[in-house]
């Protein structure tokens, strides 16, 4: 009866809470009331394969992050109106004092010269903004060169591209918000590009601009799309994109001990949580930085925005750089027929142009499964080389975007180089048609001579492995066929090593290799 | 040469497998170097507190955030990779899809409760669908029309008319003897300089050539009193101000897509994308000797839309 009220000891404590100690009484607490640790532990056990490729997303996801924090510092002092006011006579910047200025303006250079971390936080936002889209990019071009799209991952891709637009979008409206004077050049340029979209394009740019350009309200319609609505969705399809990667499980290149029945890799806890945790802190380091030494959009030297001022060498933020080229690339074809006008040379380069992109990137997995008749489930990924066609296009696809975007600083490049105006735009007319078409069977032929060069069209070459036997001599035998080249299913071979000590070794693996490996025709 | 090992399964791993220990060869001489990026974050955070504080330049404090995070996010990385288990682990994946036979059980229950009694009333469900079809273009009214005016002929006119007086930036009237042959200036309806109306739509370029009324072309013969003549100066291209003069030439250059048009001629584009000369205004000159509009424009100005004639 008395036993109880004697106070244990340390030890006599540890012991009646059982081997795991506290950890173990919380998730006996918590298993009761929530029944999570079946669940709990299939999320922890979850793997992630490793390679260096599959940390781009992570920069995608995390400069997002990075965009919300900062997005949400910069609401609390922007002031989304293009009401006009005085710039006080004691503010900071002396060329501005006196100037009559919208709010949204005021707004923006105020936070970066009078609010601490200001500064600091508008460029992170706009260096994070770049760097989403280029993350977001180069992760597309990775599943798509890698074939990650193929079934049963089509709708993942979907969403990608999705989220791809929506960044595009998003990057764009927020960098109209501050009504500067390069900004609003481009909303002018915008509203042009609506006005050029057959039978409707007047109503949409009234309906936009509540009347006529400039107006006096599309910087809080703009502001309110780009902090709660494109957000929103972005998060939402972040969400699924996540979602169908958790229940599809990721993708992995061939290798030892891979198939397409598993995943080899780290499991969530501990290992990656602790990695991808790290570099989210280093993706936040890396904007820290860029924000802290590089500047970007220094709206205070452009000024506000007025519809009869310009500036030269103006351009917009890289991702619009394709659409601004193909608009300085294209000739002047209008065309007037029957009292009605199309702008051809608008519609076709800022509407019809980034539309096929779009819709041929969306269209993708279908597209490619017309050619290859493939319906597999395909969880191994593909050696860019392995299927030449499909990387063939891509880089033709890319060297075009490439071509568009170098075509949109077409003055500078003159300025630079000391040509004219007019050779650079002719050179740039000729270059976007000639770059694609050579890339393309380059790209090709390139593939195939990785893959082992003609005779072996579409084999893999074996290396030879020079090895010397005991008695000196010197002999050179095909190496293994590498795990890529065997049926993965049937044999996971392990990744051979080329360099051997003795060749009794090779000898042995090279007849065992040859007996039992059926080399998959590609 | 690090060890490799197979993959393992990671639910039947023990504690003492070779894929659970840490990759790191020396595990104290790693501790002790993720400590250091531990300790390099933890500096750089509290510099940052106090460059904060003490309101230090802001590349200071953005430097030291960087680093500091840029050092934690190392650390953290170091960690996972060399001194947690090494792995590499397996697991299966399981087949998405579920068995023939759930699949059609699925099937069948959702033909035999909902489907097939709900296809069997053909005008109800012909009902709904038009009841929300009309729903839902209604429900675009309020969230597209509310939007703005309907744009009517409004591209299509400016606030130039017969006598219009020119003025500058700052409202004055331009002077007949004011502008050098070479010079030029952006001008306005007077009043509208700045307003939305007269800085988007009619401003307007004015240049004084060499040459006493010349004619840009036929049928324009008096639109140019000493010299003077005035463009609309929005590009015909995507609406850019067509600010740069190319005195030499005689050219007006747009800065955005680097159109050019010739000023003796009728603004015709010789150069770029630009697909239409930019509209002219006729100039008289008042009684005072200022510059004013002889009539409005005679066609829209600006880049084309739909219902431009």
């Amino acid at each position: 009866m008395t036993a109880t009220a004697t106070p244990r000891t340390k030890r006599q404590e540890k012991a009646a809470a059982g081997p795991y100690g506290n950890v173990g009484k919380a998730v006996d607490v918590l298993d009761e009331r929530l029944g999570f640790a079946k669940g709990g532990r299939t999320f922890m056990d979850k793997i992630f394969p490793d390679h260096w490729s599959f940390m781009l997303g992570e920069i995608a996801l995390y400069s997002f992050v990075v965009l919300l924090l900062t997005g949400v510092f910069l609401t609390l002092y922007f002031v989304p109106s293009q009401r006009l006011m005085t710039v006080p006579m004691d503010f900071p910047y002396k060329p501005l004092r006196g100037d009559t200025v919208s709010e949204a303006f005021y707004s923006t250079i105020n936070m970066s010269f009078n609010v601490r971390c200001g500064l600091l936080m508008r460029q992170m936002h706009h260096w994070a903004c770049d760097i989403f889209v280029a993350s977001i990019v180069v992760h597309m071009a990775r599943v798509f060169f890698t074939g990650a799209f193929r079934k049963p991952r089509e709708a993942n891709w979907l969403v990608g591209v999705t989220l791809l637009i929506l960044a595009i979008t998003n990057g764009f409206l927020g960098y109209s918000l501050p009504d500067d004077l390069v900004s609003g050049t481009g909303i002018r340029i915008a509203d042009s590009i609506m006005l050029s979209i057959p039978v409707v394009g007047s109503y949409v740019s009234f309906f936009v601009f509540g009347g006529t350009f400039p107006g006096d309200i599309v910087i809080e319609r703009f502001f309110i799309v780009h902090v709660l609505l494109v957000p929103g969705i972005i998060m939402g399809l972040v969400g699924a994109h996540l979602g169908l990667l958790v229940r599809q499980k990721h993708t992995q290149f061939p290798g030892k001990g891979r198939t397409e029945r598993n995943v080899v890799g780290s499991p969530m806890f501990p290992v990656f949580i602790f990695k991808t945790q790290g570099f989210l802190f280093m993706v936040l380091g890396a904007c820290a930085l860029l924000g802290a030494l590089a500047q970007i959009n220094p709206v205070w030297q452009f000024g506000q925005y007025y519809a009869a001022n310009i500036s030269y060498a103006v351009q917009p933020d890289w991702y619009m750089g394709f659409l601004d080229g193909l608009l300085r690339v294209m000739p002047a074809w209008e065309f007037n027929n029957f009292g009605y006008t199309i702008p051809f040379e608008v519609t076709f380069p800022a509407v019809i142009f980034p539309g096929i992109v779009f819709n041929i990137a969306m269209a993708w997995p279908w597209i490619e499964q017309k050619f290859t008749k493939d319906t597999e489930m395909h969880h191994l990924l593909d050696r860019p080389r392995d299927v030449p066609h499909r990387t063939a296009f891509g880089v033709a696809f890319f060297s075009l975007l490439a071509i568009l975007f170098i075509a949109s600083s077409t003055d500078v490049l003159a300025n630079f180089f000391h040509v004219s105006l007019n050779f650079v735009l002719v050179l740039m007319r000729v270059l976007v048609f000639v770059v694609p078409v050579v890339a393309y069977p380059v790209t090709y032929f390139i593939c195939i001579e990785l893959q082992g060069g003609g005779s072996l069209m579409g084999k893999r070459k074996r290396a030879n492995v020079v090895t010397r036997t005991e008695d000196g001599e010197y002999v050179a035998l095909p190496s293994a066929p590498r795990p890529g080249d065997a049926h993965e299913e049937l044999d996971a071979t392990p990744v051979p090593t080329f360099i051997v000590e003795e060749a009794a070794a090779v000898l042995e693996e090279e007849v065992a290799s040859e007996s039992g490996v059926k080399v998959a025709e590609r | 040469m690090i060890e490799e090992h197979d993959a393992v399964d990671i639910t039947t791993v023990t504690a003492d497998s070779p894929q659970m220990q840490p990759l790191a060869k020396d595990q104290d001489a790693m501790a002790n170097k993720i400590g250091l990026l531990f300790i390099i974050g933890l500096v750089c955070f509290l510099g940052f507190g106090v460059a904060y504080w003490q309101d230090a330049t802001y590349w200071i404090y953005g430097t030291l955030l960087g680093i500091g995070l840029f050092a934690l996010g190392a650390g953290f990385i170091a960690w996972g990779k060399y001194l947690l288990p090494k792995g590499p682990f397996v697991e299966e994946r399981h087949v998405l899809a579920s068995s023939g036979q759930e699949r059609s059980a699925f099937a069948a229950a959702l033909m035999e409760r909902g489907v097939a009694p709900i296809k069997r009333r053909k005008a109800l469900g012909a009902l709904l669908g038009g009841s929300l079809g009309v729903f839902s273009i209604v429900a675009l009214f309020p969230l597209v029309r509310s939007l703005g005016p309907l744009p009517g002929d409004s591209l299509a006119t400016t606030n130039w008319k017969k006598g219009t007086l020119l003025v500058d930036i700052n409202g004055n009237p331009i002077h007949i003897d004011q502008i050098d042959v070479g010079g030029f200036a952006t001008v306005f309806p007077e009043g509208l300089q700045l307003t939305d109306d007269g800085q988007a739509i009619d401003q307007t370029f004015l240049i004084r050539v060499d040459t006493e009324g010349f004619t840009t072309m036929k049928g324009r013969e008096g639109w140019t009193p000493s010299g003077y003549v005035a463009y609309s100066k929005l590009c015909t291209h995507l609406g850019c101000p067509v600010g740069l003069y190319e005195q030499q030439l005689e050219m007006l250059v747009c800065p955005c897509h680097q159109s050019m048009f010739n000023v003796r001629e009728a603004a015709i584009p010789t150069f770029g994308p630009a697909p239409r000369p930019l509209p002219q205004l006729p100039l008289a000159v008042n009684s005072d000797g200022h510059l004013i509009a002889a009539a409005g424009y005679n066609e829209p100005v600006g880049p084309g839309y739909w219902e431009r004639p």
